[in-house]
């Protein structure tokens, strides 16, 4: 492949180095000037570049990825408080109300909804799966599907 | 939608930790059977199945193995994938070990990368209309 020349190449690597950092360490309580000063732009240039590229501040970035990380978590039935403070939250309240207005629901009404599916995908798997698919493995309805072992 | 891959745990590296796919469902179905979705971040209702080749009802051998053959050498291109900067996309995905087999590039339908997952199919990557 030859190399890229395009614009201002050095600014995408830059704001995208700041990116990967956020998402490498999340976890930690991090100084977004501390970024802004690594990636050599002034605080207000590396937050408008960084909206402009990811339609979020870094802020509000963050926040995103400690959301996400969170349900994760939650899906392998960690302790709410736990899972808070796993993810880089320092106050389980906060986290609450964050994650609630992320998502529509508590961090706990998503753990127990998580419980139920992965309960349901055991018990009644072909429900997750077009019958098509399960046609074409021999998995359909009427065959002896409920006698494979899972 | 489906996308035949070589190997469904090499697959779920690509797709959830490289690209950033949300996992639908994944679901064990038997001995060497497995049920595996995954969604855009962005569109959790659009499933894309990550379908393993494997010999049974719906491969014979030999088809199983054409098919691998023919995924492995980049036969199919299985569709349009658009992000909200390609620029800044294509670093993060070739940071992350993406292979590109064209950088972005201005063409006259648009600016467009293409970029092959682990199995070896191909996929547009282009940029949201702003």
């Amino acid at each position: 492949m030859q190399g890229e020349v395009y614009p201002k190449v050095y600014l995408y690597r830059r704001i995208v180095k700041a990116k990967l950092f956020i998402d490498e360490n999340f976890a930690e309580n991090i100084d977004l000037d501390n970024i802004a000063d690594t990636a050599f732009f002034s605080k207000f240039h590396f937050i408008r570049l960084f909206k402009k590229t990811y339609t979020k501040t870094p802020h509000q970035y963050l926040t995103s990825v400690r959301i996400e990380r969170s349900k994760l978590l939650l899906q392998e039935d960690i302790p709410v408080a736990e899972v808070c403070y796993a993810v880089g939250f320092d106050s389980v309240s906060s986290f609450t109300g964050l994650f609630k207005r992320t998502t529509g629901i508590t961090p706990s009404a998503y753990q127990q909804e998580r419980q139920r599916i992965r309960q349901e995908i055991k018990s009644a798997p072909l429900k997750y799966i077009p019958n098509c698919f399960a046609e074409s493995h021999g998995w359909a309805k009427k065959s002896n599907f409920q006698e494979a072992e899972i | 939608m489906s996308i035949f891959v070589l190997d469904q745990d090499n697959a779920y590296e690509f797709y959830v930790n490289k690209l950033g796919f949300k996992v639908h469902t994944d679901a064990p179905m038997g001995p060497g059977a497995r049920w595996l979705t995954v969604c855009p971040p962005e569109q959790p209702d659009l499933e894309i199945a990550l379908m393993a080749i494997n010999e049974g009802m719906m491969f014979t051998k030999e088809s199983a193995h054409a098919m691998r053959d023919l995924v492995s050498k980049g036969t199919f291109g299985f569709g349009v994938f658009e992000c909200n900067d390609l620029l800044a996309t294509y670093e993060e995905l070739k940071a992350k070990g993406v292979e590109f087999k064209k950088a972005p590039t201005q063409e006259f339908y648009g600016f467009e990368a293409l970029f092959t997952d682990d199995s070896g199919n191909w996929f547009s990557l282009g940029q949201k209309a702003k």
